[in-house]
Parts: C-alpha cells; structure tokens; sequence
C-alpha cells in the first residue's frame, strides 16, 4: 500500500563519483522541478581535483538541491535525502544528511576495493553506522543492466545509464513527470540512438522499480509556489555576472573589454565572455594578472567599458593598477569571485574574506565603491549595476561575488528588455569648448570621459596628482588635500545614485541583522523560520552595496538592542561598521569554506534575543 | 576593419606641432632631450593627426615623454606600459600607439609584459631608452648595466650579468626590431619612420647617455674621434662593413661573424644584411656582436618582417564569428538552455 504526503520543502544530495553523471542527474532533477513550478535553489559540489581517480573520497562529486513550494533562499543546509552511488559518496554524504533522513544506495558499488578506497573497514550498510536513517539499498547496477537487456551497448557502457535509473526513482518519488527529461534525451542523443534508448529506458525502468518495490512505500508531493509570472531560466553566479557585463555593454552602446588571467573561480565568466564576440566582446587572456588589469585600464582609456575579473591573490597583484585607476578617475569593474584565503588557501571553496582588501588594498587613500551580489540570479543585476557605476562616477568599481554564488544557482526570471535600465557614459564630444580633463560635474563630482581619436580633446593621463580641473601635474599641497577630499567625496555620492537596501523587519526592535553579499540566503531563511516561530522583534538588511555605506544604517542602527553581523570572515564589516558608528556590533563569524548554516544564524539571533 | 593609419592623412605631413605647454623636466644635457625632438620631427610627417597619437609610458626618467608631446597620453605604473597600450590598441586598432620605456622599466619590472607585447605582435611601436642605469631613482644598477659596474648598490662592482635586450625582443617574436643612438639624430628619426611605417610590434632600442649617473656610456659611439671604428650601421640589402680609416668587413664563419680588413673593392666579401625573413641564427650573431671584443655595435634595422598582428585577428575574429552567429541579440542569448513559463 502506497501513501503520497505533502511537503513544504526538500532538500536531495545526489553524490558519486566524478564519473557517475552526477551534476547531470541534479540538472534534470531541477529542470523538472522547475517546470512543476516549484521555487529551487541549488549548489554543486565539485571535487578540487581535475581527474580524482575513481571510487575515492575525494573524487566524489556532489549536487544539493532545495525545492518548495514557499520561497527558497538556500541550497539547503541539511538534506532529506541522499543519493549515494559509491561508499566514498556515502561517506562524505552523510555530513549533510540529517538525522532519521533518507539514504538511497547502490549496494552494487559495494564491493570490497570500493569499501577500501572509502576507507570503510567493514561495509558499512551492514554496520550501525546507519542506524539514525532510513536507508534505501537497491541494486541500481544490476537493475539497471537488465532493464538495458535490449541495447546494443556493452556491460560497461549500460553501467553508466545507472543515474538515469536513480533520477527514475527519485522523480517517482515526489512525483515528477519524466517528459522533460526524456525530450531532453532524445534531443541530447539524437546522433546516438543506442545511448537515448539505454538513458530512457533506465529512467523509466528507476521509476517502475520505485512504484513496485515494496521498499518505497511513500511518495511525496511538493505543491507550486508562489513565483512571480515571467519566463524563467536557471542561471549561476558566474553565468549571471557575464550576462550582466554584456547587458551593460549593450544598454550604453560601447563594447566590453573584458582582460583577465585564469583562476579559480573566476575562469568561468572569462569562457563566457569569449563566447560573445558578437556582441562586440574583446575578451584577452593576458599573461597575468597585472597585465589583465593594466590592458583593461587601456581599453578603458580608449573608450571601451572595461572588465577585468579575479579571486583574492589576483586582486592583491592588481592593487597598484587600482590605485591608478583612481588616480585617473577611468571606468573599470574589477570582479573578485572571493575564495578561502589567504594564499591559495582553499580556491574552491567560498569566503568573504576580502572585504578589506577591496577596501583598503591600495596605497595612499583610494576610496572604490563596492558592490556585492547577494544571489547567483542578482550577480546578473550586481554586474549591470557595477557598470552603470563606474561609468556614471568615472571610478574603478569592485564586484564581490564569491565561490558559493559562483557556481550556485537559483531561477532567474528574464528581465525585459525594455525595462533594461540606461547606462550612460560621461563621453565628451569632439569641438566641446574649454575642456578640461579634471572638471567635475556638480552632482557627481565624476570628471569628463575624453576618448583617443577625438579632435581637439588630447590630453594627459597618469598617476602623478592632478591639478583640479586640468589635470596638469600638480604638488601644490592644498591641491592635494583637494583631490583627495573629491575622490572621497565622489564615492560616497553613488548614494543618490544606487538604490538603497531594503529593511526587511520594522525599524526599531530588539535584534538588527547586518549582513552583505552571499549571505544573504542564509540570513533570510534563518530571520523567516525565526519569525514563523514567534520571534517577531527581528529585522534584516543585506547590503549589497558595501562602499558606500547606505544613510539607512546610519539612521536605524541606534533603534535596536543588538546588532548581529553574520559574515563568513573574521568580522570585517562587523569592523567596518563599528568604526563608522561607534556601534557595539556582535559578530557570527565562521570561517569553514562553507555558507552560514540556516541554524547556526537562528542560534546566533536567538541567543541575542535571550541576553 | 582598422584603417590603414598612413595612408588616411593621405601620407602628406600634417601642419600640426606636437609639442606642449608643459616644462620639459629632464637633467640639462640629458640625451632625452635628443630622442623628444626626433619624435617631435618625426610626428608631424606620418600623416597621424595628433588626436589618433597616443603615447603611453611606465616610470622612470624617460616615462616623462608623454607629458610633453601634444597626444593623448597615459603615464601609468612602472613597468606595465605594455599591458596599457595592448588594451588601447585592442580596444581601438584606429590609434597609432607608442610606448616609451627604459631600461629598468622595460628589462626589470616589466621585462614579462614586453615579451607577450613581441610575442602577440599588437602594432604598436616601443622607444627603449636604454641608459644603463636607473636615473630618476638617482643611481642605482639596471639590468643592462655591465657587470663590474659601479654605482651606488654596486660600491664594489656589479655582478649580475645584463641583460641583451635586442637579443631577448628578437627571441620575443617582435617583428621590427632597431637601434639607434641619441647623439645620431637623423639615424634616429629615420629608425622612428621605419618603426611607425611597420604593421607589428615594433621595437627601437636607443643609447641614451644619462649625464648625470651614467656619464659617457657609449661615448665610444658617439665620440667623432671613435664613432666609425666602433658602429656598423645596417643597410637591407648592403654588405656589413664599416670603420673610419681602415675599413672592415664582416663574414659568417663557424656559425659567427668574423672581421677581416676590407680592402678597396673587397666589400663584395662581406655578409649582405637582409632584414627580412632571417633566422634566429643570424639575428643573434648581431644581437650579441658588441659583446665581442673588438667588435663593432650594430645600428640600424635588424629585422622587418611581417606577419599578422593580433590587434587585427582578433577584429577578424570577431568579424567572422558574427557573421556565423549574426550580431548579438541579448533576447536571445537571455532565453538560452533551458526556460520555462510561470504565469
Ligand atoms: S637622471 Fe639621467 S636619464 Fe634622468 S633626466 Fe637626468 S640625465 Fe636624464
């Protein structure tokens, strides 16, 4: 007898090995999800290694997806169900499993030089150490061998239709048609036919099993959820941010200089880009990160929108270039998708740690706006701003995207074309009377974009100070402490510009969460379960723009009791905003190459709300 | 896509005065001075109006120059010269691009820079000055300092070998590659005409004498007592001979150059220079001749030849592909993958 219950919310692992098609099962599995109208966000948990060989832990490669039918704002951070296709994805799976969950397991895979590799000592499905879940064990190799009985491949090659048969079970348990994913099939395989009829008939034969073995004998059903109406596509992080770029690009009618140097991970958005020359994209692989930058601000001289992006030790080897960028007030976007620091530290795992180094990491005072995405989808908008930004103010920008946005993804309505904000660039014309290189206009204090190859506007750049209005090299010491005040000045006035964060909560109360960037997901969920739970004197801001602080904090901090900072660093805005308000901020800082855990935030408020 | 730069003022000599309203800051009887003037000259008669000239320079003494050539200019960081003037050139190939740099610019701090500059072969067109010594940090060794060399972090003599800079430019890839000294200032213009004529990275290394820290560095070049014993100026086409009363020629012997005392009809026996299409092997016995005792430094062009610049291929390529794919349409490239409705 089989039973369907509703859920509010799921969260599914799907883990194997490199080799098992694991991040193909987790794409379709939320393809589907998607069409079933259901609110999704997911993460993929990629092993460091290029090729790990096969069967061991660290080689498994992981792919968490969070579905509901309320809004989600997280891939999760504990799953319902894992699916583990070998030991070492049971072994490093069960860390995000939670307690009494469910494990579905190829006991196929477990064979003794699989256990060994795993370092399981005996196996552990005939061991205690699943005790606390409810376990699944099915033959999905063998099943899946008979299923493909037909098929004109060989033993080997039917083995590898396996997660097919595992994402037939899962669909059949919480009820998800398999149209999508057998279209996609036939379409993927159109040129192979014995793969397309192998994955089908391994989907069809995961989902039959489920719905006749006595093992199954609840399905679930997750309703839709309330998603504003649009055309929806599934989009990371760093597929947003290079989207981002493009739009801008095209909205202000100049192209994309987009100059960078391979690391991890950031690589991605410079694949993307070189993909878009026909949208005008010069996209350069220099020879490192200096001559990345130092190409950009080039190009940015010569009146392209110039783009260079980065992680943390690549940032540190740009600093000097920053420094002259502000010097020579040009437009440029610098993107640092952060990772775990410092040194090469953990490259693909996320962190927050470079907040004062976008900050402050340039000689003499240099003052840049920064600005952080706060969801893979919002990279796309954070991008497109960071570039209205720089163009509008004639000022080097930071982006501050991070491993976890990167390479998370979440449904991404498309906007619309016509509702594409302007972008607009401060370009003098050739034959302008008196011009002056230096002269700022009055609401922006931004100075005159002149671009090479325009008549009569030749000029001098570079990183000597400047006379105020011509530009002229200047030591005059009053003049300096002049310039200096404007560029300061100047930065903070992208205030009227930009919108500022939203408070979610009312305006005064007991707790004020402070969070910024990728964090805010974490926070949230963390303030809304807390809510739903009767905590109401709690209110959340997540600033996406860090430099400059928005007047809103000014004016709100002082109405609350406490003033929690979440941050996955030491404590840097914590830092930041205590030195600008004189507020006795309480930092949440965990520093694991994780996201915040929805938990530990609601922990972290309540044990504020209790003092 | 990019425009022929010499021909769009139809070649005739443009009316307009290259130089500033700025100081001119260089040590009195600083060969700067000589290599600002040939420039001056020599801008004038490409053709290039002054708004399509950019000059972009590092640090250092010679990094000055842009601030007194009536351009657009763009005085950046020490050593990245190139990385600025590849991302103009790229972003628009319609610039004609220099870069001034020194020997401590060029050869230590951005010595990487320079050779991708060579190696991709962006047109644009690089001015060494190579004084061997760091001047305006007042006196310390460069990379092209002699070993032995004394100066202020060498009291007791240098021992880091120099660098070869036309011998590692050469192994680059550049494309053009001369030399010429300050003090030969119809040399000079001629090599900065050849230089801005070449399609390609085109590199021109000039001695420069810094009088104040590095006093009489090639006055063996430049002394009219000793000049023609001591400098072989290269001609396409022309035998390598040279020297003032005795005249000598030179041969390809055992894989190097070898002099003998040319006598009256006997020039036919030198080497024919050629600057086009010769291999490595022959461009380095020039590159390092001067580093034989008693051999001449060779000036002029050592190499001109031509292939695609990448300023140019990368417009192609971006030319080719949308043709395929047809210009970018952002509707499209948003509704990729996989979409799906909520209503
Ligand atoms: S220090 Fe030497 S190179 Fe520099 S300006 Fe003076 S003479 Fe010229």
């Amino acid at each position: 007898m089989k039973t369907t219950s509703k859920l509010k919310q799921v969260t599914i692992r799907f883990a194997g090995d490199s080799g098992d098609g694991m991040q193909l099962t987790g794409t379709q599995f939320t393809h589907t999800t998607a069409l079933a109208g259901n609110d999704l966000s997911t993460f993929p948990d990629f092993p460091a290694e290029i090729r790990a060989p096969a069967g061991t832990l660290y080689g498994v490669s992981g792919f968490q997806i969070q579905f509901g039918s309320n809004p989600i704002h997280t891939p999760g951070d504990e799953a319902d169900v894992l699916v583990a296709m070998n030991p070492a994805a049971l072994k490093t799976g069960l860390r995000y499993l939670r307690n009494n969950g469910i494990v579905i397991v190829n006991t196929d895979a477990f064979g003794d030089r699989n256990l060994r590799l795993a370092h399981y000592e005996e196996n552990p499905l005939e061991s205690p150490d699943l005790a606390g879940y409810q376990v699944f064990p099915v033959e999905m190799t063998r099943l899946t061998k008979d299923a493909l009985e037909p098929v004109e491949l060989s033993h080997k090659e039917k083995e590898r239709a396996k997660n097919f048969f595992a994402l037939g079970m899962i669909y059949w348990m919480y009820n998800r048609p398999l149209d999508a994913t057998l279209d996609w099939i036939q379409q993927k395989f159109a040129r192979k036919p014995e793969w397309a009829q192998a994955n089908t008939l391994a989907l069809k034969a995961g989902r039959n099993f489920a719905e006749a073995t006595e093992i199954f004998t609840t399905s679930y059903q997750v309703d839709e959820a309330p998603i504003e109406a649009g055309i929806y596509r599934r989009i990371s992080g760093n597929e947003a941010i290079a989207l981002g770029f493009v739009s801008a690009g095209e909205q202000a009618g100049r192209s994309i200089f987009y100059g960078s140097y391979p690391i991890t991970p950031a690589s991605d958005v410079l694949q993307y880009m070189a993909q878009y020359k026909h949208f005008g994209v010069v996209s350069f692989q220099a020879e490192d990160e200096i001559a990345a930058v130092g190409a950009t601000i080039g190009a940015s001289f010569a009146g392209s929108i110039g783009v260079t992006a980065t992680s943390g030790p690549g940032l540190a080897l740009k600093g000097e270039f920053l420094g002259l960028a502000v010097m020579t007030e040009l437009p440029l976007v610098v993107l640092d998708v952060q990772r775990s620091g410092p040194s090469t530290g953990m490259p693909t795992k996320t962190e927050q740690s470079d907040l004062f180094q976008a900050m402050f990491g340039r000689s003499g005072e240099a003052p840049v706006p920064v600005i952080a995405p706060q969801s893979p989808a919002d990279c796309f908008w954070a991008a497109f701003e960071a570039v209205q930004v720089a163009l509008e103010f004639m000022t080097p920008v930071i982006m501050l995207s991070d491993a976890y946005l990167a390479n998370g993804a979440e449904p991404w309505k498309i906007p619309d074309l016509d509702k594409l904000p302007p972008v607009r660039a401060r370009i003098v014309e050739a034959g302008t009377a008196d011009f002056q290189p230096y002269r700022r206009d009055p609401e922006t204090l931004a100075r005159p974009w002149a671009i090479p190859g325009t008549p009569g506007l030749q000029h001098r750049l570079g990183g000597l100070e400047k006379q105020d209005g011509t530009g002229n090299v200047s030591y005059d010491p009053d003049n300096h402490q002049k310039m200096t005040e404007y560029r300061a000045e100047k930065i903070e006035r992208v205030n009227r510009f930009v919108k500022p964060p939203e408070l979610n909560g009312p305006e005064s109360g007991e707790v004020l969460v402070v969070s910024w960037g990728s964090t805010f997901g974490s926070v949230l969920s963390a303030v809304e379960e807390l809510r739903a739970e009767g905590h109401q004197s709690i209110s959340f801001v997540n600033l996406r723009w860090v430099n400059p602080l928005p007047e809103l904090l000014g004016q709100i901090l002082p109405n609350f009791r406490k003033v929690l900072v979440p941050e996955i660093n030491m404590g840097q805005l914590g830092n930041l905003i205590r030195a600008r308000y004189l507020v006795d901020t309480v930092g949440h800082n965990l520093i694991k190459g994780q996201p915040l855990s929805v938990s530990g935030l609601k922990s972290a408020i309540l044990k504020l709300l209790e003092d | 896509m990019a425009k022929d730069l010499h021909t769009e003022g139809n070649g005739a000599a443009l009316k307009e005065n290259f130089a500033t309203d700025q100081d001119v800051r260089w040590c009195p009887g600083c060969g700067d001075y000589a290599i600002l003037a040939q420039m001056k000259k020599v801008l004038p008669e490409l053709g290039i109006p002054q708004a399509k000239t950019v000059f972009i320079s590092g640090i250092g003494c010679s990094s000055r120059f842009p601030y007194y050539i009536n351009s657009y200019g763009f005085h950046t960081v020490h050593g990245r010269a190139p990385t600025i003037a590849s991302g103009v050139k790229l972003a628009n190939p319609e610039l004609s691009v220099w870069i001034i740099s020194g020997d401590g610019d060029g050869f230590s701090i951005g010595a990487s820079h320079l050779m991708h500059l060579c190696r991709r072969n962006i047109d644009v067109n690089v001015v060494l000055f190579n004084n061997q010594i760091y001047g305006l940090t007042k006196g310390q060794y460069s990379p092209t300092s002699p070993l032995g060399k004394i100066t202020k972090t060498t009291p007791f003599g240098s021992l880091d070998a120099p660098f070869n800079p036309l011998a590692l430019v050469l192994g680059a890839g550049a494309t053009f590659v001369a030399r010429t000294v300050d003090r030969d200032t119809r040399h000079m213009a001629e090599i900065f005409r050849r230089a801005a004529a070449h399609k390609g990275t085109s590199f021109v290394e000039v001695y420069q004498n810094c009088n104040i820290f590095n006093d009489g560095a090639f006055a063996a070049l430049t002394d009219p007592q000793t000049k023609l014993d001591n400098l072989l100026y290269l001609e396409d086409g022309q035998p390598l001979v040279y020297g003032g009363e005795t005249r000598y020629g030179l041969k390809v012997e055992d894989l190097a150059l070898s002099r003998f005392e040319a006598g009256e009809g006997q020039d036919g026996e030198a080497h024919l220079h050629r600057e086009t299409g010769m291999p490595m092997a022959y461009l380095s016995m020039l590159a390092e001749l001067n580093q034989v005792p008693g051999m001449p430094t060779p000036v002029g062009v050592f190499r001109n030849d031509n292939r695609p610049t990448y300023d140019a291929m990368v417009y192609d390529q971006i030319e080719a592909v949308t043709q395929r794919k047809g210009k970018g349409n952002l509707k499209e490239l948003f509704i990729t993958g996989d979409t799906w409705q909520v209503d």
